[in-house]
This record gives structure tokens, C-alpha cells and sequence, in this order.
């Protein structure tokens, strides 16, 4: 059975009482649940269903409106290089092509070791610094050729 | 004269702790808000002119009078951290750079409107600005400038932040609404407007960071200084968003009304390689794009931009030089649309996909002209039969990439494919 650790649960009860309605908890509750387990299983979403005290279904049907929510697996650097058109205009596609020529996958896969998984995702809010993209929580600005095969490079 | 109200600690070293913000007057503002009242405060952000920077460019003080005055329900102001608009990026610096700013704003703002608690919406992805916005709540609970009773005024406020998970749409004021109460982030009908009935169905404000954050300044220094800025009906600064084919993209503050080439030149130095300019989206991907003849004319101020046909919208000016392909471009964005709809009106949610998939035809060299008028048809289809606005959204980007450049579209079906180069301006 799947459980939160006592650190998380604190932070799961401090969460709750700063909203007027339980519910309104589940963002915030899904978040720590995909921290703490890695991904969004069903277990995980049961789980925080029966935190919430709401039914199941509704916290599939939320979990998977949300794109940053995962509900499988992926490597241990899930990298998301942005597609959009600031981003685009600066060689973003480049960037795309660079990193899945060099691990040998292609957009949406992971590679064999689990390592990398590499996906391409809409504007993050930093056209200014284009081309970027995304590992983990981390964000990476002002990609050139060199930049994204030493960041990769640094990864693997 | 000074023109960073918002900017000018940015960049400045420990601009984001609290001891720096107070070490120039920080929270003073609040104070002295504090002792005005709620109604006073109001009309200062009204006279000032203050709009919304978040897209539609609402008047701020007008917006906050809308709030019932016999509802016993309590008020929430909701600010608007979503920024998803693609080419915005300013409301990222102003939580990074100058989080207590932002704070103090919701401080003035929600005494003003008679609130208690306040949450910031903040998207999924801006994990380091929702890390430094953390803190500086932390801090400013721990030293009493929110939380209880604050600076023995009998004032209480609190503030929450809340993340998001990756939905353009959140941005859409009723659509945070239902994801701050824990749903899909699907627009709601309006009316009610969600100052009558909002989040948790109390009456809500819904601002954006860059318009919360404009706020101290004003009580500061007036609404009449505020207004010595910019143009008669567009006061005030903005902070822009550059980014595209520019020597130096990013944000600059700069009063409302300066000409658009201004902007480009002395800002952003200029276009890359000293090439010309192809044209220019002025206000965030949903606004009508710019010819290089239009950007001859038009100022960065509302009313400009409206009357060449476009939006300042959240004031993010993407440039594409010569070399571009407009077709590309648009079908860049078709996708973003098509990804982003919510799906719950089928002219929208089939709309967008069907407008992506022509468009990708169109760039493929597989369409004819009659398909161009599909397009059309489908954004003329959608637009005002939806529940929100992301249908004219999607559908202004299409239209006008169409009607002003034509040729380009048509140089298409006579290439039989792009007739562009692909790869450009990644650089070593
Ligand atoms: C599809 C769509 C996306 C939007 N995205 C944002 C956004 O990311 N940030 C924002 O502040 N406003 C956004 N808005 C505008 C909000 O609905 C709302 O008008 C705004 O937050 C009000 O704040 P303001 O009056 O301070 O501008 C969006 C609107 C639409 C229709
Ligand atoms: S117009 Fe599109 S985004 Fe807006 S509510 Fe309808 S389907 Fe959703
Ligand atoms: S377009 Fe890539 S961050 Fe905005």
C-alpha cells in the first residue's frame, strides 16, 4: 500500500487547512503525491482520493486534464525542450533533433537505460531566453549546439 | 525621467529578501495604504488610469467596483501567475526579481477590495519563481507584514500559493477559477462575472501579477504621477516581452506609447544580422500579426495597436525577420491551439484541429487554395459560438497571417512545399 511519508503528510495537512473547501486541496495534494512516488499510478491517485475524500474517478479525470501530471513512468531526466514560436524562430527544433540524434531516441521515448526521456512541450514562459527546454524542475536558457551536447553530456 | 516603477530593483543583487526590499521604504506603501480607506485606495487606481496587463486591458479600479457591496460572503482576489500566453515572460521577472513587490501589491489591493485572502496562481512549470515566492511569503509572515493583524491596523491577510499543472487555459480567468477549486481547468459561462460569484462562490478578483505589482507605486506617488506616463487613454508603463529575431530579447519597461520600431531599435537592438523586418506579432500569439508597413506607424499604447488592427494584449512583441516563413509560423501555433483547447465546445476544440491539420497541408505543399478558405471558414466558425474567448484567440492569429500575407500562402501551392529554409539561428 502506497502512503505518504510523515514529512509529506505534514505538508499534505498544512496544504489543507489554507483552503476553504477539501477539494480544492487536490492540485497541490497531487503534486506531493507525484514528489514523493515518482508518477501518478492508479494506487497513487486512489490514494489521494481517499486523502480528499472524493471518489476516484474525479481525480483520474483531473490528474489527466493536467500535462505535467505523470501518469506513467518516465527516465530519471525527463527533458522537455520547448516547440513554440519564439522558441522555434531561435532553433528549437535544431535543439530537438541534436538531443534524439545523440541518444539515439525519438520524441516521446525513453532511452534503454532509463536515463533520459525526451519530450517536446508547448511555451514555458521564457521566449525571451530561446531556444529552452526543461529538465526535471530545472529550467535551461539560451541553448546553443555546444550548450546542449555538455548539458546532455553532464547528465548521462 | 525614470520609467522602471516596476523594474528597478531587477537584476540587483539580493533584490528577492525581504531586507533589501525593506531597505528601501518596502511595506511602506501598504502602511500608508492602510490608513486610507478601502474606498480611497480604489479611486487612487482608478484615476490612475491603471488597465490590466494580463491581455484584455480592463480598467483595474473599475473591475474592483464591480464587487457587491451586500454580500456577506467573503471576497477573494486571485492574482494571476499563469502566464501562458506564448511570447510573455514579464509577471516570471517580477516573482523572481522583486517577489516582495508583488506581495506588497496584493496587501494594497486586497484591503482595497476588502479581502482577507488572497491565492497567487502560479503555472506548473515556474518551479524556481514558485520556490522564491515561497520564501518571501515565509518572510513576510515571520516579520508581520501579512498574516494577522498587520501593522496593528485590525487588518488580516493571508497568502497562498498555488500551483499549477500544465493548461494554457488556466489562464482564462474562470478556468483558474475551477482549478484553484481543484477541477480540470474548463472555462466557465459567464455571466456571473466572477465578481459577483468566483471562486468557492464568493465574489473573486482576478488580476495579473504585472497589474497587482503596478500597484504600490501609485500609492506612492499618486495617481496623477502615475498618469504623467504614457498616453491620455494608456497610462502608465508596461513591461514588454521581446523575444523572436532581436539582437537582445527580453523585458524592458517603458511608458506606453512609444513607437513600435523605437522599441525595437534602442530596447532590443535592433533585428539580428541587420535584416529587415517580416513582420511583427505585437501582443501575445493570439494577436493579429503585424506587416512591416503597419509597424511603421504603430505605438506600443492600446489604442495604436487597435486602430492597425491588432491587440497589445499581454505586450509580448515576437519579431520574425526576412527569412521566415509565415506559413511555418502559423502552423507553429495552430498547434499550440489545437494542443491547448479545453474541448468542451466542439466549434473550438474541432476547430483548432481542423485549422492545424490544413495549415500543416498548406506547409507540406499537399493543399490547394480551396483549403486556405476552409481555414477561414473555420475561424470565422468559431469565433463567439464558445464559452470563452481561446476560439478568437486561436482564430485572429489564423485569419490575419492569411490576409496579410497571401502571397506566401500561395507561393506554397506553387513550390509544392516550403519554400523556405528550415533551420536558421541556433548558434554553435
Ligand atoms: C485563453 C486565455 C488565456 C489567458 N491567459 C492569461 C494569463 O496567462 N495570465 C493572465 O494574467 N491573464 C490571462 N488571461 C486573461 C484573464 O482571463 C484575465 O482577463 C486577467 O487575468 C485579468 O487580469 P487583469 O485585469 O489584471 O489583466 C487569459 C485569457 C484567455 C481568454
Ligand atoms: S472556447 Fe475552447 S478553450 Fe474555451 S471553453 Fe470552449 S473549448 Fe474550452
Ligand atoms: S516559446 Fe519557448 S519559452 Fe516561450
Amino acid at each position: 500500500m502506497l502512503e505518504f511519508s510523515n514529512e509529506t503528510l505534514a505538508k499534505f495537512k498544512t496544504t489543507l487547512a489554507q483552503y476553504p473547501e477539501k477539494e480544492a486541496a487536490l492540485l497541490p495534494t497531487l503534486w506531493l503525491a507525484q514528489y514523493e512516488f515518482g508518477y501518478l499510478s492508479i494506487e497513487a491517485m486512489e490514494y489521494v482520493a481517499k486523502l480528499l475524500d472524493i471518489p476516484p474517478s474525479r481525480v483520474y479525470s483531473v490528474a489527466s486534464f493536467y500535462t505535467m501530471y505523470k501518469k506513467e513512468p518516465t527516465g530519471k531526466y525527463l527533458v522537455q525542450i520547448c516547440r513554440t514560436l519564439s522558441c522555434q524562430l531561435r532553433g528549437a527544433e535544431q535543439v530537438t533533433d541534436i538531443i534524439c540524434s545523440k541518444l539515439k531516441v525519438n520524441l516521446g521515448q525513453t532511452t534503454p537505460d532509463n536515463n533520459f526521456t525526451i519530450m517536446e512541450v508547448e511555451c514555458l514562459g521564457s521566449c525571451g531566453t530561446a531556444p529552452m527546454m526543461q529538465i526535471n524542475d530545472d529550467y535551461y536558457e539560451n541553448l546553443t549546439k555546444s550548450k546542449v551536447n555538455q548539458i546532455i553530456d553532464s547528465l548521462a | 525621467m525614470e520609467t522602471n516603477l516596476l523594474t528597478k530593483y531587477f537584476g540587483v543583487e539580493n533584490s528577492r529578501t525581504l531586507d533589501f526590499y525593506l531597505s528601501h521604504g518596502g511595506y511602506d506603501n501598504a502602511k500608508k495604504a492602510l490608513k486610507m480607506t478601502p474606498e480611497e485606495v480604489i479611486d487612487e487606481v482608478k484615476k490612475s488610469g491603471l488597465r490590466g496587463r494580463g491581455g484584455a486591458g480592463f480598467p483595474t479600479g473599475v473591475k474592483w467596483g464591480f464587487l457587491p457591496k451586500d454580500n456577506p460572503k467573503p471576497r477573494y482576489l486571485c492574482v494571476n501567475a499563469d502566464e501562458s500566453e506564448p511570447g510573455t515572460f514579464k509577471d516570471r521577472y517580477i516573482m523572481e526579481d522583486d517577489p516582495h513587490l508583488l506581495l506588497e501589491g496584493i496587501v494594497i489591493s486586497c484591503y482595497a477590495i476588502k479581502s482577507n485572502k488572497a491565492f497567487i496562481y502560479i503555472r506548473g512549470e515556474y518551479h524556481y519563481g514558485y520556490t522564491i515566492l515561497e520564501k518571501a511569503i515565509e518572510e513576510a509572515y515571520q516579520k508581520g507584514y501579512i498574516g494577522k493583524n498587520i501593522f496593528d491596523s485590525g487588518f488580516d491577510i493571508d497568502i497562498v500559493l498555488h500551483r499549477g499543472a500544465g493548461a494554457y487555459i488556466c489562464g482564462e480567468e474562470t478556468a483558474l477559477i475551477e482549478s484553484l477549486e481543484g477541477k480540470k481547468g474548463q472555462p466557465r459561462i459567464k455571466p456571473p462575472f466572477p465578481a459577483i460569484e468566483g471562486v468557492f462562490r464568493c465574489p473573486t478578483i482576478v488580476n495579473n501579477v504585472a497589474t497587482i505589482a503596478s500597484v504600490p507605486w501609485i500609492i506612492e506617488h499618486g495617481f496623477a504621477e502615475y498618469a504623467k506616463f504614457g498616453t491620455e487613454k494608456s497610462t502608465g508603463t508596461f513591461l514588454f516581452s521581446i523575444s523572436g529575431h532581436v539582437n537582445k530579447p527580453g523585458i524592458y519597461e517603458v511608458p506606453m506609447g512609444m513607437p513600435l520600431l523605437q522599441f525595437i531599435e534602442e530596447k532590443a537592438g535592433g533585428v539580428i544580422d541587420g535584416k529587415k523586418i517580416k513582420a511583427v506579432v505585437p501582443g501575445g500569439s493570439s494577436t493579429p500579426i503585424l506587416t512591416p508597413k503597419d509597424c511603421e506607424t504603430v505605438n506600443l499604447d492600446y489604442e495604436s495597436i487597435a486602430a492597425h488592427g491588432s491587440m497589445l494584449g499581454s505586450g509580448a512583441i515576437i519579431v520574425l525577420a526576412e527569412g521566415t516563413c509565415i506559413v511555418r509560423s502559423l502552423l507553429n501555433l495552430m498547434h499550440f491551439y489545437a494542443h491547448e483547447s479545453c474541448g468542451q465546445c466542439s466549434p473550438c476544440r474541432e476547430g483548432v484541429d481542423w485549422m492545424y491539420k490544413t495549415v500543416h497541408k498548406i506547409e507540406e505543399g499537399t493543399a490547394t487554395e480551396k483549403d486556405l478558405q476552409t481555414v477561414l471558414d473555420l475561424a470565422n466558425n468559431m469565433e463567439g459560438k464558445t464559452i470563452c474567448v481561446f476560439s478568437a484567440a486561436a482564430a485572429m492569429p489564423a485569419r490575419s497571417y492569411i490576409t496579410k500575407f497571401k502571397d506566401e500562402f500561395i507561393a506554397h501551392f506553387d513550390h509544392k512545399g516550403c519554400p523556405y529554409e528550415k533551420y536558421n539561428y541556433l548558434a554553435d
